[in-house]
């Protein structure tokens, strides 16, 4: 997995709460076998006027002038900002690929839904948690005549802006250090290979049902 | 020990380490696969040149991305190649790393939350995992069940635990008796709309009192279906004899002597009485009344005798906001009376609403009447093809067709929209799946949540109607 320890970059604030796993990444890519391709359709029913279809020239449709993210002072964007309960809806780990694929490194939010949460950090993307005032100043920051920097360090658990903004964010250990280090999880979980056997052993007397061939 | 919640009891029984740092190995009895969300866990997992732990916990089906006409005519028929391939990945995933797959086709495939039950492959007391957040479904069991990303797939693939941090324990409990004709798809969305699509956010939830035991183990799995849709990864009732009955003598279930020692064990998935959880809700079942959503998130609800909400009456900004942007997108007005919403479409189908009794709740209502001519297509999508094999015996086929529903082969279908089963830009849907988001449906759909008997009411009468007054 790609390493995280901190990123600064622009802002783009997507006013909306509840943006659900459809919005991010629609269905129809979800066809693909592949873990890459979904930048440029991130969320496309908000993004382009016309309607899309995998395989199709994305460069060639028209784009909504309205969204956010097709503002141009908004190019280049690395951390995205959105209301509450950010990444409802489906288990699709689509929606973190298409994020990061587009070239976003953190999300930041008053909440965010628990599987999609979970599948960013598998991912190396990482979502910040921080108060609805730290997330309405940002907006009221991040909204005015220019785009507005922000550096969010997952060393120090800090986040500092202009206007002197800072802002500190709770991470689990665990993941922190998963992501810091850029660990391979399935490696770091196999290293317990003797307990899940002996654990597989031991439940195998208490509940021989679950281990019917 | 101290009294423990069914949850807390599911943690303790699966927890194979836990670690300095906070997090626990959790150990996954059941892992079921469909062929979305898991390509990219199969590649992983061979690129690193790993096995999967234990091969018989694994059960894979197609089911998103299938058509649901002519499936007979097998794999090599689907029209769309970006679909095709992708089933045919998950056959030749299945056959190389020798996991058991229902194939399109094959009279045991369907949605995987409706087959993993019906098959008994979903049992009490199990860890249930899938790359789909509807697997709290197969808490209705007193299963630990949620859904998981494709990394988590392939974690599961090769390790047979997940990394995990316990969550708190929230109960929901709905009172009862529940009026005439309310169903469970009424009492979860009645629920969510109570505690908001965030509300169980990193909680499992426990559905408990007598609107719940109550139910089938069938509308149970209904309710626990859409804890997601209320923010909760697991959804979870306690085991009964209803339980116990449901599970006894299918494919997957023990047998003879484990039989015994399985339900002895199953008596004691219940939360202890004196258990403490961190939240506890109220709901009132006995008001509870046929539901309709309006908006373009699962707790945008109201009963069929309520209106469309004016933003204007709400004091928070954010909220007026949402609604503003869901009735723009839905083409509702304000204090609108929900029965003169107008419907284009009709489905019936889902891992929430595709199981026989739904499908019998349906076909009570639209006996010997005629799909509205308004509506341009009313369609029923069985959840497998074993309950289609069902619905047949029973006649209900029959039933439906002459009303004027189509009668498909099962799969997900218009629930997302992935096949070619979707709305039109601006059409309106009731629709028995568990997601009315912007787009769900068919870009530019306006999709309708409602119970089975509900869909089937509107489909004849081309608009909402209080099905009470049908029964």
């Amino acid at each position: 997995m790609q390493k995280f320890i901190k990123e600064t970059g622009l802002v783009a604030p997507l006013d909306r709460s509840n943006i659900d796993t459809d919005q991010i990444i629609p269905k129809q890519y979800l066809k693909s076998i592949k873990r890459t391709g979904f930048g440029v359709s991130l969320f496309d029913d908000w993004r382009y006027l016309d309607p899309g279809e995998p395989g199709m020239d994305h460069s060639a449709r028209r784009l909504n002038p309205e969204f956010v993210l097709n503002n141009k002072k908004f190019v280049g964007a690395t951390i995205l900002l959105a209301r509450d309960n950010f990444g409802c809806g489906s288990s699709r780990e689509h929606a973190p690929w298409a994020i990061l694929e587009y070239g976003f490194k953190v999300v930041i939010a008053p909440s965010f839904a628990d599987i999609f949460f979970n599948n960013s950090f598998k991912n190396g993307l990482l979502p910040v948690v921080l108060s609805e005032s730290e997330v309405d100043t940002l907006f009221e920051l991040a909204t005015g005549e220019t785009a507005v920097e922000v550096s969010v360090d997952l060393q120090t658990q800090q986040i500092t802006g202009p206007k002197s903004f800072t802002a500190s964010f709770d991470i689990d250990a665990f993941r922190r250090t998963c992501l810091l280090e850029g660990l391979d999880e399935i490696g770091l979980s196999l290293k317990d290979t003797d307990a899940i056997r002996a654990y597989e052993t031991r439940r195998a007397i208490e509940a021989p049902w679950l281990f019917r061939e | 020990m101290p009294s423990r919640t069914l949850y807390d009891k599911l943690w303790d029984s699966h927890l194979v380490t836990q670690r300095d740092d906070g997090s626990a190995l959790i150990y996954i009895d059941r892992h079921l696969l469909h062929e979305v969300t898991s390509p990219q866990a199969f590649e992983g997992l061979a690129l690193a040149e790993r096995e999967p732990w234990r091969l018989s916990s694994n059960l894979a089906t197609v089911d998103h991305n299938v058509p649901t006409e002519n499936q007979s005519a097998g794999v090599s028929a689907i029209d769309d190649p970006t679909s095709r391939l992708q089933i045919e990945t998950l056959d030749q995933n299945c056959e190389s790393f020798n996991v058991t797959q229902f194939k399109m086709g094959d009279p045991r495939a369907g949605i995987v939350h409706v087959i993993g039950p019906e098959q008994g492959a979903t049992l009490p007391g199990m860890t249930v995992v899938c790359g789909d957040s509807h697997t709290a479904t197969h808490g209705a069991f007193g299963a630990l069940a949620h859904g998981i990303g494709t990394s988590e797939v392939e974690h599961v693939l090769a390790t047979q635990c997940l990394v995990a941090k316990k969550m708190k324990n929230m109960r929901v409990t709905v009172t009862g008796p529940l009026g005439f004709g309310v169903t469970a798809k009424d009492v979860i969305l009645a629920t969510i709309a109570q505690i908001g699509t965030a509300g169980g956010t990193g909680c499992a939830i426990e559905f408990a009192g007598e609107g719940i035991q109550s139910l089938s183990i069938e509308g149970r799995m209904t309710v626990c279906n859409m804890a997601i849709e209320a923010g909760a990864r697991v959804g979870l009732v306690a085991v009964d004899e209803k339980t116990i009955e449901y599970v006894e003598g299918r494919p997957f279930a023990p047998r003879g002597e484990d039989w015994v020692r399985a339900t002895e064990a199953w008596a004691d998935l219940v939360s202890d009485l004196d258990a403490g959880f961190d939240y506890e809700i109220h709901v009132d079942g006995t008001l509870i009344e046929p539901q309709v959503s309006w908006g373009t998130n699962p707790e945008m609800v109201t009963g069929i005798s309520g209106h469309v909400p004016d933003p204007q009456l709400d004091d928070d900004p954010i909220r007026r906001g949402a609604i503003e942007r869901a009735l723009k997108y839905m083409g509702l007005e304000p204090n609108q009376p929900i029965g003169s919403i107008h419907l284009d479409r009709v489905f019936i189908g889902s891992c929430t609403n595709s199981r026989i009794e739904d499908l019998r709740e349906a076909a009570r209502i639209v006996d010997g009447k005629r799909v509205a001519d308004s509506v341009i297509q009313a369609m029923v999508v069985p959840g497998s093809g074993l309950v289609k094999e069902q619905a047949e015996e029973e006649g209900l086929d029959i039933v439906f067709r002459e009303a004027g529903f189509e009668w498909r082969d099962p799969g997900c279908s218009m629930c997302l929209a992935m096949n070619a089963d979707r709305l039109g830009p601006g059409e309106h849907c009731a629709s028995t799946s568990n997601r009315n988001f912007e787009g769900r449906q068919g870009a530019g759909g306006r999709s309708h949540l409602v119970s089975p008997a509900m869909a089937a009411a509107a489909a004849i009468a081309g608009h909402f109607v209080d099905v009470r007054e049908w029964l």
